[in-house]
């Protein structure tokens, strides 16, 4: 029975008993359908071992909206409690369990996976490749990343989970002072996905560097392909870092030494430093690709091409150089000193002048063009004024003096919900309505997709415009109550009523999604947005060998070159084309990686030790196999181009 | 598989360069890794709580064989690089099964040097230091056990499969591989044994 | 100029709000007010910033609308232009280099002796927070309160601060910002108030269950009056003991409570020799001992002023 007990939740509520049953419903109901519908061949042979980038890039899309569920629910339920003053809804642990997992959900398990799906899908398209360089790579970063996901989101139901914040400081996250196992969860699952991430990173910047159609030089590639580059070169230098982190944590509290404990010389500023060390390049692998997208959807409907291209590149290249220097101020009230802060207050403010160059390089292309209000273009002109307040707020914060006023308070709550939710959500829903038909064959709803847009830019002002003031009325954030006489209550209630909104929103892009699945035409052309770069040039659907005849390219536009200039974007005949088997040792792999981090999170050793023999095992097997790929014969392609042309 | 001839085997092919690619910006990425594990190295030297400090436990002895075997084993394993090169198959998997065996030694006298350290009451639970000592040595030496494996895996195959695109390719990856640990050693050696005893 | 531009802010900021002005607008001390007008100010002209962005937007969006163009108007092909890409760098770095220098000197003075005060001898209180209490000794009056802090008006105030346990950051919004309070080493905030009052103190820093109500109450008083209370103090209240600090320790939240002497002499804060990687030894036999006796004595008493 002792075994058993630690599985217990230390904490129950009746929200969590109900959140067991309805996940124990679903999955029965998921395993039930796939019987009876005998769909296990087709989800096993299609989508459990493909290695194809399109496919991966939908299974991370499909994950980041779960995750966004999941974190929008954490959201709505903490701006509920503190909607009004002393509120019974939630106790302190349980909120604080809330605000930690709505911080890691949204940030690692959804915002990561959403430019991963993106980046997936869109990438080889746009630079004229079949595939990515490491396509099982490719499904092994998914996988982990998966795995990690689902091991994390467990946690509430088994376990309890982390409750000292996203950032996690030591010593509160050590076992000194968090005994559940919620934090043991932290450092594996993150560590699991972080894995999977820092891969994904090595094989984009190979893919890029190496596997571009012919003709396109760095300078000619699309800017979402660069700012895809440069995100990944982060990612393969900032993650190193997190995995250190994770490692020591982990050690503090499974192996008990002592990196940032109160005693025995342990350091708890030491986690601080490492944590910010990933975490602010971490806010700029997130907001490049959205600035990619950005770039993508407001060259094309401006109808013009990006002005100031090399601007747009050489700022995004200072970027991720500065964001390396300037993790300090996430705490310039640890105690540096007036240098160490004035230094690092400088680094910070200067990273606004790259970003307001993209800024007025965005502003300056609509100039002279002939702008279109799709949805994809409406997110895009909304998210320039609401991400202005959010990057101007962020200057503000740089000024450490002041910043011993912002420091934990709502203001820097407001500062980075506004960066990120204009910044990276609306580049990503902007992203999904854009590049959906290329994903699945037809439109999303205009109509309900412009309304979702602009409910969801109001609902943001409304839920984190009054943080900026009741931030500077001394509101502290994490703070799971107020009482009547702070006056807090008011600025709290229009929070809650724009989360509400938000809540809104996000429903009516679902709703969208049932919607045009049902009714939306499935004839449409391959270019359906009138677009200017590789991906629109090939089918829809895409063929899983992507272009039957490689492009080749003259410009940072092909396409466009191609409908205007008539430039021959296909030269050449078909030819047999090799692509990449599939294979079930990713999802095998990462399946063995998902026990393994439940039995360290509970400290059970010998599954532990028989499920790390069995990763190094499958390693093994991976170095053995001969695996020479297939290839698809003229044949065939020239039936799959006939059948496309004609659809 | 198109094979360039005019190139070495083991960039012979598109998918061998991307992999030889890759594996360099990994190592960029394991650079990270370690140059994070020796800030924190560098911050937590001093702070041994009620344990003992490094120069109270370092012992020149064991260190300097390890260096050697370590450095021994890079010089090796570019020669059998090179024998490789030269398609001289027999004496490429010489040279790599000396590397391997150099490997191994190296790799017991870190486990004695490791049970000398719990031994005299430098374990992984006694302080800040000691705990940053022994992770950072140890993630070094698991780099190393793992390269054993790894480096045996390929000589199997080259045994069994020749001299291809393929496994020409593996074997100089994992010659990278071995490099780089002899280069983290070195820093290993100097930093934290060299520094730490003066 | 300068001050009828602050002004100015200052009245925009608390009409806006209401008829209460924000606790950290409103500001009662020479740091809180240099903090204040740096947020005035960068909030000017950052408002700036964020207005000519929407009229650029709204400029281009009437006036290039595919509806208010020619069918066929093709859109010409423009690269940047190296003037307009130097303007969009210049006017941003010439900001940054502006908030810059107004931050540098900033940081400078909320990292000294208030001004003003300098000439004056400043008042020392070491502030320690346990899960979830705040402790505040005053070696030199030799007393020690639980969860509220006297303080002379028109002295500065030396914080000394540190923690037994989770980070934790002092905060005080009408005197000035905040500052973490750690385990492992002593923190400085150099404070002052320049008018009696009473006002909010606070734990800023997120340190687990008991978090929210991790507050303190904060009191300026005249000199004189300040002095009139240490002496009340030395009279009445009972002698802080070893014993007693440690039932304080326990995790928990207590009311107000105040005592003769500090803990400072029998637990010396992480600093100096007992800072850093030296305080293992020392503090971690001292923390041993504490358990032992935290188990004896389970129940917690509750002073009141």
């Amino acid at each position: 029975m002792d075994f058993f007990n630690r599985f217990a939740i230390p904490h129950p509520s009746p929200a969590i008993y109900a959140s067991m049953v309805a996940i124990g419903i679903t999955v029965i109901a998921v395993i039930a359908g796939l019987t009876y519908f005998k769909k296990w061949g087709y989800l096993w042979r299609e989508w459990l071992t493909t290695v194809d980038h399109k496919r991966i890039g939908i299974m991370y899309l499909i994950s980041a909206l779960l995750m966004l569920f999941r974190g929008g629910v954490d959201a709505i339920m903490m701006r509920a409690q503190l909607a009004v003053p002393e509120n019974k809804l939630l106790d302190a642990q349980h909120y604080n369990e809330i605000f930690t997992t709505h911080g890691i959900v949204m940030i690692i398990f959804m915002a990561m996976p959403f430019i991963m799906a993106l980046m997936n899908f869109v990438v080889p398209l746009q630079i004229g490749a079949r595939d990515v360089a490491f396509p099982r790579l490719n499904a092994l970063s998914f996988w982990l990343f998966f795995m990690g996901a689902m091991l994390f989101n467990i946690s509430f139901i088994i376990g309890g989970s982390p409750d000292a914040g996203w950032t996690s400081y030591f010593p509160l996250a050590g076992t000194e002072f968090s005994e559940s196992v919620g934090s043991n969860y932290y450092m594996i699952a993150i560590q699991i996905a972080g894995i999977g991430t820092l891969m994904t990173g090595i094989n984009f910047i190979t893919t890029i560097l190496k596997m571009r159609a012919p003709g396109m030089t760095l300078m000619k590639m699309p800017m979402f392909t660069w700012s895809s580059l440069v995100t990944n070169a982060i990612i393969v230098f900032a993650f190193p870092v997190l995995t250190v982190l994770l490692l020591m944590g982990t050690m503090d509290r499974l192996f008990g030494t002592h990196f940032f404990t109160t005693t025995n010389g342990g350091m708890d500023m030491l986690w601080a430093n490492f944590f910010w060390v990933w975490g602010h390049p971490e806010v700029y692998i997130l907001i490049l690709p959205a600035f990619g997208i950005y770039s993508e959807v407001i060259s094309t409907f401006a109808r013009r091409n990006l002005y100031g291209y090399k601007s747009m590149v050489g700022s995004m290249v200072i970027i991720s150089l500065l964001s390396f220097l300037v993790w300090t101020h996430h705490f310039f009230t640890m105690g540096q000193g007036a240098l160490t802060n004035s230094i690092f207050s400088i680094t910070t403010m200067a990273i606004a002048v790259p970003t307001g160059v993209k800024l007025f390089n965005w502003l300056f292309t609509l100039w002279k063009g002939k702008i279109e209000v799709t949805t994809p273009m409406l997110y895009a002109l909304l998210f320039i004024p609401t991400f202005t307040i959010g990057g101007v707020t962020g200057v503000m914060l740089g000024m450490s003096a002041a910043d011993y006023q912002y420091h934990n308070t709502m203001f820097l709550v407001a500062h980075f919900h506004m960066v990120i939710i204009p910044g990276v959500v609306f580049a990503m829903l902007a992203g999904l309505t854009y590049y959906w038909p290329k994903m699945f064959g037809f439109m999303l709803n205009e109509k309900i997709g412009k309304w979702s847009a602009w409910i969801i830019a109001i609902s943001t002002l409304l839920a984190f415009i009054p943080m900026f003031f009741s931030g500077l009325d001394g509101q502290a954030r994490r703070m799971y109550t107020y009482s009547e006489s702070t006056g807090f209550g008011p600025w709290n209630m229009v929070s809650f009523i724009g989360a509400a909104g938000l809540a809104v929103g996000f429903a009516l892009i679902v709703y969208n999604i049932y919607y045009s699945t049902r009714y939306a035409s499935r004839d449409i052309a391959a270019d359906p947005w009138d677009a200017r770069s590789l991906e629109w040039a090939t089918h829809t659907p895409v063929p899983a060998y992507n272009f039957a005849i490689l492009p080749q390219v003259n410009s940072s536009e092909a396409l466009w070159d191609a409908k205007k200039h008539g430039h021959e974007l296909f030269p050449g005949k078909y030819e047999k084309i090799h692509m990449p088997n599939n294979s079930g040792v990713p999802f095998i792999m990462s399946c063995i990686f998902f026990v393994w981090g439940f039995s360290f999170v509970f400290s059970i050793w010998i599954p532990l030790i028989l499920t790390t023999i069995g990763i190094f095992v499958c390693m093994g097997l991976r170095s053995f196999e001969k695996d020479h790929g297939h290839y698809i014969t003229v044949d065939e392609i020239k039936e799959t181009e006939n059948n496309l042309r004609g659809a | 598989m198109k094979i360039d001839n005019s190139l070495p085997l083991e960039y012979s092919t598109e998918e061998n360069s991307n992999k030889i690619l890759g594996f360099w910006i990994f190592l960029g990425a394991e650079i990270m890794l370690f140059a994070t594990l020796f800030s924190a190295y560098f911050t937590l030297v001093d702070r041994t709580g009620t344990g003992p400090t490094g120069a109270e436990i370092f012992e020149i002895a064991p260190v300097l064989i390890e260096t050697i075997l370590l450095l021994t084993s890079s010089f090796t394993i570019g020669l059998g690089i090179h024998a490789m090169r030269l398609g001289n198959k027999k004496a490429m998997l010489t040279f790599f099964t000396i590397t391997l065996l150099l490997g191994l030694g190296f790799l017991s006298f870190e486990i004695f040097e490791f049970v000398h350290y719990v031994h005299i009451g430098a374990g992984l639970q006694t302080s800040a230091f000691t705990a940053i000592l022994l992770t950072t040595l140890g993630t070094h030496g698991a780099h190393v056990t793992f390269g054993l494996f790894w480096g045996l895996f390929i000589i199997l195959q080259v045994k069994k499969r020749g001299l291809t695109p393929e496994t020409a390719n593996k074997s100089f990856i994992f010659s990278l591989y071995w490099h780089f640990l002899d280069v983290v050693w070195i820093f290993i050696f100097s930093f934290v044994y060299l520094k730490g005893m003066m | 100029m300068k001050w009828a531009l602050y002004t100015l802010l200052f009245t925009i900021a608390t009409l806006l709000t209401g008829c209460e002005p924000l606790m950290v607008l409103d500001p009662k001390g020479p740091q809180a007010e240099t903090q204040a007008k740096d947020i005035l100010l960068s909030t000017g002209i950052m408002s700036f910033i964020l207005l000519a962005v929407i009229a650029i937007l709204i400029v281009m969006l009437t006036k290039y609308r595919a509806s208010k163009q020619r069918k066929d108007y093709e859109p010409p092909h423009i690269e940047g232009s190296v003037l307009v890409e130097t303007i969009c760098v210049g006017i941003p770095v010439l900001i940054v280099i502006f908030l810059s220098i107004v931050s540098v000197q900033s940081n400078y003075k909320v990292e000294a002796t208030p001004q003003g005060y300098e000439d004056k001898e400043p008042l020392i209180i070491y502030a320690s927070s346990s899960n979830w209490k705040w402790h505040f000794s005053y070696p030199k009056e030799n007393i020690e309160t639980v969860n509220y802090l006297y303080i002379p008006t028109d002295r500065p105030i030396e914080f000394k601060l540190y923690s037994y346990g989770p980070i934790t950051s002092f905060w005080i919004p009408q005197l000035g910002g905040q500052k973490y309070a750690m385990s492992d080493m002593v923190n400085t905030l150099h404070l002052a108030a320049d008018v009696p009052g009473e006002y909010m103190g606070r734990n800023a820093n997120f340190s687990g269950k008991g978090f929210a109500e991790n507050t303190f109450h904060v009191k300026a008083m005249s000199e004189k009056e300040y002095e009139e209370w240490v002496k009340e103090v030395k009279k009445t209240a009972k002698p802080l003991t070893e014993n007693k600090f440690t039932q304080l320790l326990e995790p928990g939240h207590l009311g107000q409570s105040t005592y003769k002497g500090t803990h400072l002499e029998f637990l010396p804060p992480p600093e100096g020799e007992n800072g850093g990687h030296n305080h293992g030894s020392t503090h971690d036999a001292k923390a041993e001992n504490h358990e032992d006796l935290s188990e004896t004595s389970s129940e917690s008493e509750h002073h009141h002023e």
